[in-house]
């Protein structure tokens, strides 16, 4: 059923003399439900010229279809192929001295430059399907995003004031909002044909993300008289290429008065020479996050890669050593490894492990069964012994806040070998084991003040328990606050850290090995493993 | 042994250098400094063994960072990972003066170009620190060098081997006392 009445006739009529394509006639006229956008282009046309037909009318139909230009007479007729390739050109056959064209729908529309017309058909969606398939990516369902050139803005403000003129002789009021809008039509139409093509829903909460970016740089500087009208909507930004966002347009739209605009800008507005094209076609999805816990039982191995002066120190590290086989895996772009607080090169980490969460940016496969992860751990685990990994899951974005939350909340143990300069016996380091919450001072280790401001930092040596092994060696069990520098605590950092184990037993003391034997955070939830 | 492993991976993240006595301004003999430099390049000021400060019989009576009537080390105030705001000091600022109970004056030197992060508090209480631990608790300053210097700043110092002959040809030299 064709969605217009009599009483739209004369909007319909004017702007169709100017140039308007039907679907962006029906936005004008408030047809606000999806079917009849869906219809395909060519039939659009043929009803609408129908409907606008009267008894004498064929030649005044004639007088108000827009002007094409006229181009030499060619011995061939030249065929257009695809127009939307390159913004194609508009050209159409001269006979006689009438113009009339060879395919009605050679007109870019003056409003949404193409955007309704070709852009949003089955051949266009194909086109695009075509691009998401070849990519590669896994995925149930997804989210369409569109972003059309900032001018469509203006036009679209000026075919608003030139209808609301019209209807204001008619005694009607039209405000922005009795408009249908231009991406959201575009959406009911495009949205089935890619659910359609791709057999997967769209969903506006998709992490699967397929992106189209349209431009018009033919008609660029429409946005430019804005500026001097509205200066202080355009604020030059540093990353930005143009200072003529669509948001800074929108605004500055918004803000002008309508004499001013008519006066700057033509309503309606003028027909495009070509149609708009897609320039860039793109999709992405968003990241997927893999949590668990690592123990470390090299002393040689760092955190992160150790590289300076472009030379690599020391081989390999935990986060490569967990990253790379998930990053490999999941196909994906890039990777972020995180974790609860971190160890020292030379320090093993030992018990039931440091929780981390890896986020992997852009994966191209996402479908992963328990069982999927569960052989992805044993993967891991089998490529190194200098690291093993348990608790290997996925999890959402939020839950990574219950690690961070770890690193600056939850106590940790550790066991350290002690080195003292005096000779002890037993009952020389008995004492220790009676110390419960001992307060610490601790000046920033000068061995990271480099990179760290200089601070007192007050923590607390929660427990303590000594084992004794020879006159100058004892272990040294310890259960402390995060964010203790346990080395520090032992030798006591020039005396920078008090009191320390040297100065509590009066003398100097060393640590020689440091192992982490619990981080006391209860997250990632542990798994049958 | 551990301890041998635990000292040789400390020794490769620090290395030592020495400022002699006639590199200062009006040097008194034998005022030589010992610079420990992390490979972070932060540098730790001490006092070198054959200082007269660490010979037997030196009493400290006090030491004084308040070098000038307008600067004194302990209103050095570093802020944020850049420390802003610290003290700048040359080769030859003086870092403090410690007098001993027999009269003698002694200035202490930097020895190293940089941002002065802090003066070691802990020797005004107990100066004792000082003599007994003078590589360790009893250090005088903590100094960060600018990036661009960190290597540089060693070059004009002298390496152990330099700094022991230096010591040898002084006591050679030295009129024999009775």
């Amino acid at each position: 059923m064709f969605p217009l009445a009599e009483k739209d006739k004369s909007i319909a009529r004017l702007l169709f003399s100017t140039g308007t394509c039907p679907r962006c006639i029906f936005r004008f006229c408030g047809v606000d439900f999806h079917a009849p956008y869906r219809l395909p282009y060519k039939d659009l046309l043929r009803e609408l010229e129908n409907f606008l037909k009267t008894e004498d009318d064929d030649l005044s139909l004639e007088a108000a279809k827009p002007p094409l230009k006229k181009i030499r007479l060619q011995d061939e007729e030249t065929q257009i192929d695809d127009q939307s390739q390159n913004g194609g050109e508009m050209i159409a056959i001269v006979k006689d001295e009438n113009v009339i064209p060879e395919k009605p729908y050679l007109n870019a529309c003056n409003i949404c430059l193409g955007i309704l017309q070709e852009f949003c058909e089955k051949k266009f969606i194909k086109k695009v399907c075509q691009k998401v398939e070849s990519s590669g990516y896994e995925f149930t369902n997804l989210v369409f995003s569109v972003s059309f050139p900032p001018q469509l803005s203006v036009r679209e403000h000026a075919a608003w004031l030139l209808v609301k003129q019209e209807m204001g002789k008619q005694g009607l009021s039209l405000g922005r909002d009795d408009i249908v809008q231009l991406k959201e039509a575009y959406k009911w139409i495009s949205h089935p044909l890619f659910s359609e093509e791709l057999g997967v829903p769209v969903d506006g909460k998709s992490l699967f993300e397929v992106s189209v970016i349209f431009a018009h740089p033919e008609t660029d500087e429409d946005c430019h008289f804005l500026s001097t009208s509205c200066p202080d909507c355009f604020k030059p930004a540093k990353n930005k290429q143009s200072v003529f966002t669509r948001m800074a347009v929108v605004k500055a739209l918004d803000k002008i008065k309508d004499d001013d605009f008519r006066k700057k800008f033509p309503c309606p507005p003028n027909l495009p020479k070509a149609f708009c094209s897609a320039v860039e076609i793109q999709c992405a999805h968003g990241a997927v996050f893999v949590a668990g816990r690592y123990n470390k039982y090299s002393r040689n191995l760092p955190q992160t890669p150790w590289i300076i002066d472009g030379e690599r120190k020391l081989e390999s590290s935990v986060e490569e050593l967990i990253s790379s086989q998930l990053l490999t895996v999941f196909k994906a772009e890039s990777f972020n490894f995180s974790s609860s607080g971190r160890e020292d090169v030379d320090v093993r980490t030992l018990g039931n492990g440091r929780p981390f969460a890896v986020e992997l940016v852009n994966p191209r496969r996402v479908q992963f069964t328990s069982q999927d992860i569960k052989e992805l751990q044993q993967k891991i685990n089998i490529s190194s012994d200098k690291i093993q990994v348990r608790d290997l899951q996925l999890v959402t974005r939020e839950a990574i806040g219950h690690m961070k939350e770890g690193e600056e909340e939850k106590t940790k143990t550790y066991s350290a070998l002690v080195w003292t300069d005096k000779a002890i016996q037993k009952k020389d380091i008995e004492f220790l084991d009676d110390l419960k919450d001992l307060q610490i001072n601790q000046k920033t280790p000068l061995r990271v003040l480099h990179r760290r401001p200089l601070a007192i930092r007050v923590r607390i040596i929660h427990t303590m328990e000594t084992h004794y092994i020879d006159e100058h060696h004892f272990r040294l069990h310890l259960k402390t606050q995060a964010g203790t520098y346990i080395k520090e605590f032992v030798h006591g950092d020039f005396g920078r850290t008090k009191p320390n184990i040297g100065s509590l037993m009066n003398g100097t003391a060393d640590i020689l090995e440091l192992d982490v034997e619990s981080v006391d955070v209860d997250w990632p939830p542990a798994l049958d493993n | 042994s551990l301890r041998a492993r635990a000292r040789e991976r400390a020794s490769q993240d620090i290395s030592v250098s020495w400022f002699p006595a006639n590199k200062h301004v009006k040097g008194k003999p034998c005022e030589d400094h010992c610079i420990l430099q992390h490979s972070n390049r932060i540098c730790v000021i001490t006092l070198a063994e054959s200082h007269p400060l660490l010979q037997n019989g030196k009493t400290i009576k006090s030491i004084n960072y308040q070098i000038s009537a307008n600067c004194s080390r302990l209103q050095n105030k570093v802020s944020g990972k850049f420390k802003r705001g610290a003290q700048f000091l040359t080769e030859l600022a003086p870092l403090c003066r410690i007098s001993c109970s027999d009269g003698e004056e002694y200035t202490v030197s930097s020895c190293v170009r940089g941002r002065l992060m802090e003066v070691n508090e802990n020797i005004l209480d107990k100066p004792s620190i000082l003599q007994e631990k003078p590589s360790t608790e009893g250090y005088i300053a903590v100094v960060l060098p600018k990036f661009e210097e960190s290597k540089s700043i060693t070059e004009g110092l002298l390496t152990q081997k330099e700094y022991e002959e230096i010591v040898v040809k002084r006591v050679n030299n030295r009129p024999e006392t009775s």
